[in-house]
């Protein structure tokens, strides 16, 4: 969504306030010593290859796709954890500082979640330095009539549902249960008051029981603070579950983007279809259509990069529709079918339904 | 579509009874409460390590020895001019351990050379952890050219023999207490920074890391805060075991003629000793005793640091 102009939909979606455009990230290809001296190189990975989706103010935009595919990628990226190879990232209209003053100011405002909550706690530090973390970072409490930092962690903890939170203040996280866990992780990251909350496969780990908790503690924020949030995920009925948009990806491309009741209920791309067909909630079979893994990254096919695997190739109905050549031949970008709608695939073209 | 109660259900219930205190109030109370809770629970499972209890109980009476009895010591027993006894005095009830060529209490100069003797093990050992900390975190963490550089730097201090570079080095700077002191340290240092790299190296890996970065923590704050805590436990094992190194080191420096001429250390002791042809004379209360005493803190120190290792190492628990 390059185009300045505002969209039908966009009035409705509120503010643009992470903008990814044309983020490339690839990774190096190692090569053995000798191999080297004799002038091979090593193949890059490309994690993700030309990515842009649009966070807006107060939406939840789900990153979904299977393992792989550069979802986590994208997210660390839009993070400021890795430098990208090319594309642009903005917070609200400004570029993504690379200074480390202006990192840490853009950190304030976009923070994460991540998946495993164990891990992503240090277990020498009591639940309240962990919360306390970023008010240290930042300087937080400053002012004359600023909360104390206690006051802020206390607030922070009750907001993630851990209450009452003195309780836990001298807790280590192995103290804590798993869903106990990604609440710390969750109060860490809003302890600084952010407006984004990056979360990466936020309940992957997490029982099924308390899965639900989290989730609706996220949705709860979003509705409570108008803080947007962005969740990568590899589960759709999830991402049916709580997302207003879901951007489907694919090999390090995104291949469907679009509201989520639209993509998840009348999937244009073949690949999403394919994802649904295995989620209850969505009326899938149970009896996946897709077979195999996603291929190498560092050897994207040609043309689309999901025809290899595309049933709508194998089936031959490709073939009948005149459009294989294109098929594994030609590259394709994302088009609008439908206002907010947009989709990578030959067959929109000719108003046919995967 | 699967709706969802906006409200998490029943705030978590702790089952177990972890806070028998009331919580305090203030952030550094609650960080001094937490060290203290840390604190208690290691010592419940140091207590149990029988070999740990004899080295720290010897360890306290060396210290004791160290900071309490040079001040039981009149200044004469240990001085060349003013000695009471007669020269190369076996044992008696009077002088329990003998006297030396002076005449001197060979017991006092035990006594007053423990000071030094422990003084430039736990300076020494100071020394030794800082580099070696310092440079295998900066090695750890930073990776890269800067591991290459400090990597190569390490790897030539851990296959030059020590005692080499000791003696070139205590010839050049002198024998003053301090230089032995930096000497050894600086021969030391390689091991620890080796150990402390391998482990900045897993730290620097685990998410949390990752999380402290992603709140907008630098280098210095993850270092500081993620880092150094989770390198510490094992610089802390292996700083008691250097100590005992340390002394040994001091003692060897010393009997090679390399100590502070001007304060009493058991090495030194012994280098006197042999000066004087103890040895072939038969003076076995000259040479023994101090010898003794240098087993023995070594050996305390070393039961320390092994138990010490054995709580803080993950590998060598449960064993």
């Amino acid at each position: 969504m390059s185009d300045p102009q505002p969209e039908p939909d966009v009035a409705e979606l509120g503010v643009p306030v992470v903008e990814v455009e044309g983020l490339e990230v690839n990774f190096k290809g190692r090569v053995g010593f000798f191999s080297g001296l004799l002038g091979r190189k090593g193949s890059d990975a490309k994690a993700v290859d030309g990515v842009s989706i649009t966070l807006h103010e107060g939406e939840v935009l789900a990153l979904a796709g299977e393992s792989g595919c550069g979802k986590t990628t994208t997210a660390r990226a839009i993070m400021g954890l890795l430098i990208p190879d090319a594309g642009t990232i903005r917070y609200r209209g400004e570029p993504l500082a690379r200074s480390r003053r202006g990192l840490r100011g853009y950190r304030r405002q976009v923070q994460m979640v991540f998946q495993d909550p164990t891990a992503a706690l240090n277990p020498r530090q009591t639940i309240y330095e962990i919360v306390a973390e970023g008010l240290r970072i930042h300087g937080v409490p400053g002012g004359p009539d600023a909360k104390t930092e206690e006051q802020l962690v206390a607030r922070a903890l009750s907001r993630a549902g851990l209450r009452p939170p003195e309780r836990f203040y001298l807790l280590y996280p192995h103290e804590l249960s798993g869903g106990q866990r990604q609440r710390v992780v969750i109060a860490g990251a809003l302890v600084v008051d952010p407006t984004v909350i990056v979360a990466d496969e936020p309940v992957s780990n997490l029982d099924a029981s308390v899965r639900g908790e989290i989730l609706a503690l996220l949705m709860k924020l979003r509705e409570g603070s108008r803080i947007s949030i962005l969740i990568v995920t590899h589960d759709l009925g999830l991402a049916w579950t709580v997302a207003d948009r879901v951007a489907v990806m694919y090999l390090g491309r995104v291949v469907e983007v679009g509201p989520a009741e639209e993509v998840l209920q009348r999937p244009k791309h073949p690949y999403t279809k394919a994802l649904l067909n295995v989620v209850p909630e969505a009326g899938g079979t149970e009896r996946p259509i897709l077979q195999g893994e996603p291929p190498d990254p560092t050897r994207i096919p040609k043309g689309c990069r999901f025809h290899p695997r595309c049933p709508v190739v194998a089936s031959g109905r490709a073939e009948r529709l005149g459009i294989l050549n294109r098929c594994i031949g030609e590259d394709l970008a994302l088009e609008e079918i439908a206002p907010g709608h947009d989709v990578a695939c030959y067959l929109t073209g000719l108003g046919e339904e995967p | 579509m699967q709706t969802l109660d906006p409200t998490p259900s029943e705030p978590p219930v702790l089952v177990d009874e972890p806070t028998d205190l009331v919580p305090p109030k203030s952030p550094r109370r609650i960080g001094w409460a937490r060290r203290r809770r840390a604190l208690s629970a290691f010592w419940k499972t140091y207590r149990r390590s029988r070999m740990g209890m004899v080295g720290l109980v010897m360890m306290v009476l060396f210290i004791l020895l160290a900071v309490v009895g040079p001040f039981f010591v009149p200044a004469k027993d240990v001085s060349v001019a003013f000695a009471t006894g007669k020269p190369f005095q076996p044992p008696t009830v009077h002088w329990l351990l003998g006297t030396d060529n002076f005449g001197r209490s060979v017991l006092s100069l035990i006594v007053v050379g423990s000071r030094i003797s422990l003084i430039v093990g736990f300076a020494a050992t100071v020394v030794t952890m800082v580099l070696g900390a310092g440079i295998g975190i900066a090695s750890g963490f930073y990776g890269g050219k800067t591991d290459t550089l400090l990597n190569a730097l390490t790897n030539w201090f851990l296959v030059i023999p020590w005692i080499a570079l000791a003696i070139v080095m205590a010839s050049i700077l002198g024998p003053t207490l301090l230089n032995i002191i930096l000497i050894i340290g600086i021969t030391s240092w390689a091991g620890t920074a080796r150990l402390v790299r391998a482990q900045a190296l897993t730290v620097k890996e685990r998410p949390y890391v990752e999380r402290a970065r992603a709140l907008g923590g630098g280098d210095l704050h993850t270092i500081a805060h993620h880092i150094l805590p989770n390198v510490m436990p094992v610089i802390f094992a292996n700083t008691v075991l250097t100590v005992a190194l340390s002394i040994l080191a001091e003692t060897t420096l010393s009997l090679l003629g390399l100590g502070d001429p001007n304060s009493v250390s058991w090495g030194g002791i012994i280098n006197e000793a042999f000066q004087a042809g103890a040895l072939s004379a038969g003076y076995w209360w000259w040479i023994i005793p101090p010898g003794v005493m240098i087993v023995l803190v070594v050996l305390a120190f070393t039961m320390c640091g092994y138990a010490l290792d054995e709580i803080i190492n993950p590998r060598l628990r449960e064993r």
